[in-house]
């Protein structure tokens, strides 16, 4: 099944979800609808045989002022996997959580809402992951500020010239 | 006046009355030998009985993802190693073959041979801290000596290779670091000849013991379609009989050329799926790759090491998953370039991310024994769950 079976397939059973698709190199992308990402998701695994959710991330264009949510959809039976794009409000991001369809959508969006602040309506515990519970940010988003303290403690810098040195940017 | 059996009788019955039978909340971690890191699991028990138990991590965050949008391609190759330290080398190679793909950059076939022989030894050496450790979770403390001896072995080999025993900046954007030296390939040859027979010596010692198959079988079993819903992959859904390995389905590197089998669980001693088959699929595949070392390793054809690539990577504008088979999954790189030197955004699939966020299911109402059983079968490692 290739990319373009794919997206023919989605179009004809979703017309309003399916938005056209990211003509990136090497691999193409799916833009998808928000308010459709669920059912489209639901109609991939059951009659695609799209058995697995790969991997869920989220992304951050502040040039675009949006926020994105990628799924990778994994297929087994086809030994492919296709890319999902959902576009959001930068402020306020919020979608549909898929916890319903795949387990481990659980964590993942976890990991992308203590990352980029994108909130999973339905999650059954959104709540921050790999971040402190009382982190304050999204550390991801590219507007990020490291905070000089956390509870008392300063943040440590370590190049106190982030012109030296690429990896002294990282705090920056 | 009542005799001693009813005296007995009473106060065994008082004291039963009394008995406080709430749940209690242990704390396992985040420094308990048996997590296999900095895992802490928030345990419920009610008596032996587990009723829930919670992982939570974060505590090795290093913001792999954050840094690698502030260096070049390059620069993202050291804190790649980092990621699953039991197995450097695949997650460095699985981080070339992604920028290459994007670059479209031709790796030299010398450079794709040493690239093959240094992941499958790497392979070895998780496997064998793996089978080490899963012993001494099970109490079995000669297997974990065995299994870093020879371990140690092969991380002398990777030390003449590039120079580093642990985290090695080997696998390079267009090949490798360093070319393989004749000594390095005499070492690597006698290691195998040494190794292979200790497979089957280190099987009767731990695999097939009887104690040990007592505590592994039938424990944290899991099904085809749990695998599905959680994205489990490599070890955990080859341990419940699906004969899936990204090496053999969607070919990457040399690994066409090469003849290897791809072993799964069939539940020989229990139930499908269950920790010792997730061991026994650990073992096998050592074989295999012991195999797939001893094909390459007197045809490493002449030529460059490293393709030619410039001092910075220039990667083209846009977006690519690419997956690949390392000890604990399919580790996969999701890339966003939009064209300049640093990469837009990088995005580590970690195999053991999911891998862990399974515990709570697999663990509901067993024994608190086989909370251990089912975690050292995890096989994770926190640096890659944390990145």
């Amino acid at each position: 099944m290739t990319f373009e079976e794919i997206h023919q397939k989605l179009l004809a059973k979703f017309p309003q979800a399916v938005q056209g698709i990211e003509e990136t190199v090497p691999e193409k992308s799916l833009k998808i609808h928000p308010e459709h990402i669920v059912s489209v998701i639901r109609f991939m695994k059951d009659e695609m045989q799209f058995e697995t959710l790969g991997d869920l991330c989220g992304l951050d264009y502040p040039a675009l002022s949006a926020s994105c949510v990628a799924y990778h959809m994994q297929s087994y039976a086809h030994k492919k996997v296709v890319r999902l794009k959902c576009y959001l409000p930068r402020e306020g991001a919020a979608i549909e959580s898929v916890t319903s369809l795949f387990k481990a959508a659980n964590w993942l969006e976890r990991e992308a809402f203590d990352m980029f602040g994108i909130r999973f309506n339905g999650h059954p515990e959104l709540r921050r992951i790999l971040c402190p519970e009382d982190w304050v940010g999204h550390p991801l988003r590219k507007d990020y500020q490291t905070p000089d303290y956390y509870n008392g403690m300063p943040v440590p810098l370590y190049f106190d010239n982030p012109n030296e040195s690429t990896a002294g940017n990282a705090h920056k | 006046m009542s005799t001693t059996h009813e005296l007995v009788e009473g106060h065994l019955s008082q004291s039963l009355e009394n008995l406080r039978t709430d749940e209690l909340l242990l704390n396992m971690g985040p420094q308990h030998p048996s997590t296999h890191g900095v895992l802490r699991v928030v345990v419920t028990t009610d008596g032996e009985i587990v009723k829930a138990a919670k992982p939570e991590i974060g505590y090795l965050h290093r913001c792999f993802e954050k840094h690698s949008e502030n260096v070049d391609y390059m620069g993202v190759a050291p804190y790649v190693d980092r990621l699953d330290y039991l197995a450097s080398m695949n997650n460095a190679m699985g981080w070339a073959i992604a920028v290459e793909g994007m670059v479209g950059i031709e790796v030299p076939r010398r450079a794709e041979f040493i690239r093959v022989i240094t992941a499958e030894l790497q392979r070895i050496a998780s496997h064998l801290m793996s089978f080490g450790t899963y012993g001494l979770d099970m109490g079995a403390f000669t297997a974990f000596m065995f299994g870093f001896r020879d371990r140690e072995m092969i991380l002398d080999i990777f030390e003449m290779m590039s120079g580093a025993r642990l985290l090695y900046n080997y696998m390079w954007v267009g090949g490798v670091s360093r070319d393989i030296t004749p000594e390095a390939i005499a070492k690597i040859k006698a290691f195998l000849d040494y190794f292979e027979p200790k497979i089957d010596e280190y099987n009767d010692l731990l695999s097939f013991n009887k104690i040990f198959i007592e505590r592994t079988k039938d424990v944290g079993v899991i099904d085809v379609d749990t695998c599905h819903s959680y994205g489990l992959t490599g070890v955990m859904l080859r341990g419940c009989g699906v004969k899936w390995d990204l090496r053999k389905e969607v070919p990457y590197s040399i690994y066409k050329e090469v003849e290897f089998d791809v072993p799964v669980g069939s539940g020989e001693m229990g139930t499908l799926g269950d920790c010792w088959d997730r061991h026994i699929v650990r073992m096998r595949e050592m074989k295999e790759s012991v195999r797939i070392v001893r094909q390459l390793i007197d045809n490493i054809p002449s030529g460059p090491h490293r393709g030619k690539v410039g001092k910075v990577v220039k990667v083209p504008a846009g977006e690519s998953f690419s997956r690949t088979e390392c000890p604990r999954g399919e580790l996969a790189f999701y890339i966003v370039s939009d064209g300049s030197a640093k990469p837009f955004r990088v995005r580590c699939k970690s195999p053991c991310f999911l891998n862990i966020s399974t515990l709570d299911e697999l663990t509901r109402g067993v024994m608190v024994a086989d909370l251990i059983a089912t975690i050292g079968s995890l096989d994770i490692v926190l640096g890659e769950v944390d990145r």
